[in-house]
């Protein structure tokens, strides 16, 4: 799926991430750490080819990321789901659409996929909000948006930075329920959190690996918590 | 929409948001939606006197170059007594000159009727030594000025042939020169209405970067981000000429004929089938709007991953 070999990105002159080799398997599930700062979001933004490494190679769906035409980008971003840290959305456009997306930008036929949407939806606790445009959203309302935006597509991979960050506790559950269903359905998920009790939740469910970037290396963290 | 003609209403639903996925996924703008209308509309009027201005001068050119190019004045001046020989041995020349059609000595009348504009009516012709005139009309292969003016000068002593050209040519000359003057600005209106669309495009570019790089990261390809602006620009450009040429043809069509003043001028106006040329108009400014928004759409869509 999405493979980094060697792999280092330098912002500015300063290495952010250095020699990071990573394989991700389909049906994976990985939890990422580590600290504030320490390159959580760069490293998810090489994963979905938003940054490009400075040196090392990364491999999407067996392809090396410097060669793909813009074109390859976007069709490889519809398989990618992403859920970004502060989301965005086309704050002109109700929930509804906002979510459909990605499917909207992909020519698909969102007539047909309604009933899905709305399904969607009512796992995200969205339901009550689905004409609501965005700004109106609160910050939690907006990652499970997020969410909801990024499997629509029913993409082979799910990147969630801190998808958790907002909102309470029973919909951190609620949120992670869901990926650990996407993943029994054969999706690989690579999760950024801090949230160690997220992890032990999911630890319980599925067998996640953990990750954790320090001094500027990915590591595999310990089994236990 | 229904008082327009069908190409038009066509064009209309080509550039119509019928895809209205692509029209919606870009936020809907007031202000610099109506100036690029108007300013379109602006373009376009101008464009139609231009290219008004163009044709009148093509019209012109021809007209002068054509017609007066096929006709000749023969001037006699001689002592009264022997300009009626003269004339006679003018006329015996011109008649056997091969490439003339035809060959006629002004009446009195005629002369008198030519002098009218400068001296008014009565004017008493007998007591002026006033030059006899023949007019001489060409067949279409024409004659041999140069011969035709040794001849007449061996035979006829106080005939001068004047074929026109001295006056003539630097009038068409000055038409040619008004013709590439008006296809100049043309070109000029068509070049400022894409540097005024590209900045618009980029100004509104500019305003929605945030939306195209949600689009772009939920994998929007260029060309669907591209299409949903150039979609707008084009229609826009499209609606503003349309108006602008439609106000332009009526101005030119509301101008005083100027045909009745001068038989060798010509008004500022369209006529017969020229008609059809300003209604392209607006079909080419949509056209320069979707190139100009295209490529303001695509460059800055490259700096964006």
């Amino acid at each position: 799926m999405i493979e980094l070999v060697n792999t280092a990105y330098t912002y500015g002159g300063d290495e952010l991430l250095s020699k990071i080799s990573l394989k991700l398997a389909p049906g994976s599930f990985h939890f990422l750490t580590g600290p504030s700062g320490s390159g959580k979001t760069t490293f998810l933004k090489l994963c979905y080819m938003e940054l490009m490494p400075t040196s090392g190679s990364v491999q999407i769906f067996d392809r090396d990321v410097t060669t793909l035409t813009r074109d390859e980008i976007a069709r490889n971003r519809r398989r990618i789901g992403v859920v970004h840290q502060d989301c965005q959305f086309l704050d002109h456009l109700p929930l509804t659409e906002n979510v459909a997306l990605p499917l909207t930008v992909s020519s698909r036929d969102v007539g047909s996929e309604h009933d899905n949407i709305a399904e969607l939806l009512q796992w995200v606790g969205l339901t009550d909000r689905a004409d609501a445009l965005p700004p109106s959203l609160s910050g939690g309302e907006r990652q499970r948006a997020a969410l909801a935006r990024a499997v629509v597509m029913s993409p082979d991979v799910i990147l969630a930075d801190e998808p958790t960050g907002n909102v309470d506790w029973d919909m951190s559950l609620r949120l992670l329920q869901l990926l650990v269903e996407l993943n029994k359905m054969g999706k690989t998920i690579l999760v950024a959190t801090h949230d160690l009790n997220l992890i032990r939740a999911a630890k319980s469910q599925v067998a996640a690996r953990v990750l954790r970037i320090s001094n500027r290396q990915l590591q595999l963290a310990g089994a236990d918590l | 929409m229904t008082q327009l003609p069908k190409p038009i209403s066509n064009a209309l639903a080509f550039l119509g948001s019928d895809e209205p996925s692509q029209a919606r996924v870009v936020p809907p703008t007031g202000f610099t939606a109506r100036l690029t209308v108007l300013t379109s509309a602006a373009m376009a009027f101008l464009a139609v006197f231009a290219m008004a201005l163009s044709l009148a001068t093509s019209r012109l050119a021809d007209r002068w170059s054509n017609e007066l190019a096929r006709t000749a004045t023969v001037r006699i001046s001689a002592p009264v007594g022997q300009v009626k020989a003269q004339v006679a041995a003018a006329l015996a020349v011109l008649r056997s000159t091969p490439g003339i059609e035809l060959a006629r000595a002004l009446t009195r009348e005629e002369q008198e009727q030519l002098l009218v504009p400068w001296f008014g009516p009565d004017l008493p012709l007998d007591n002026l030594p006033i030059p006899a005139l023949i007019e001489v009309v060409e067949t279409r292969t024409g004659f041999d000025a140069e011969g035709l003016r040794q001849r007449l000068a061996g035979e006829v002593p106080g005939a001068v042939l004047d074929d026109h050209t001295r006056w003539r040519a630097p009038l068409v000359n000055a038409a040619d020169k008004l013709r590439l003057l008006a296809v100049l600005a043309l070109i000029l209106i068509v070049t400022a209405k894409a540097a005024m669309i590209t900045l618009a495009a980029n100004s509104a570019l500019a305003a929605n970067a945030r939306v195209i790089a949600t689009l772009r990261l939920v994998g929007a390809r260029d060309v669907y981000i591209a299409r949903a602006f150039v979609r707008r620009f084009a229609q826009r450009g499209f609606l503003g000429a349309a108006a602008g040429t439609l106000a332009g043809m009526l101005a030119i069509a509301a101008l005083p004929r100027a045909d009745v003043a001068g038989g060798f001028l010509t008004g500022l106006g369209f006529s017969g089938a020229s008609w059809f040329w300003p209604l392209t108009i607006p079909f080419l400014a949509a056209f320069v709007a979707y190139l100009a928004t295209r490529y303001a759409a695509m460059r800055s869509l490259k700096e964006l991953t």
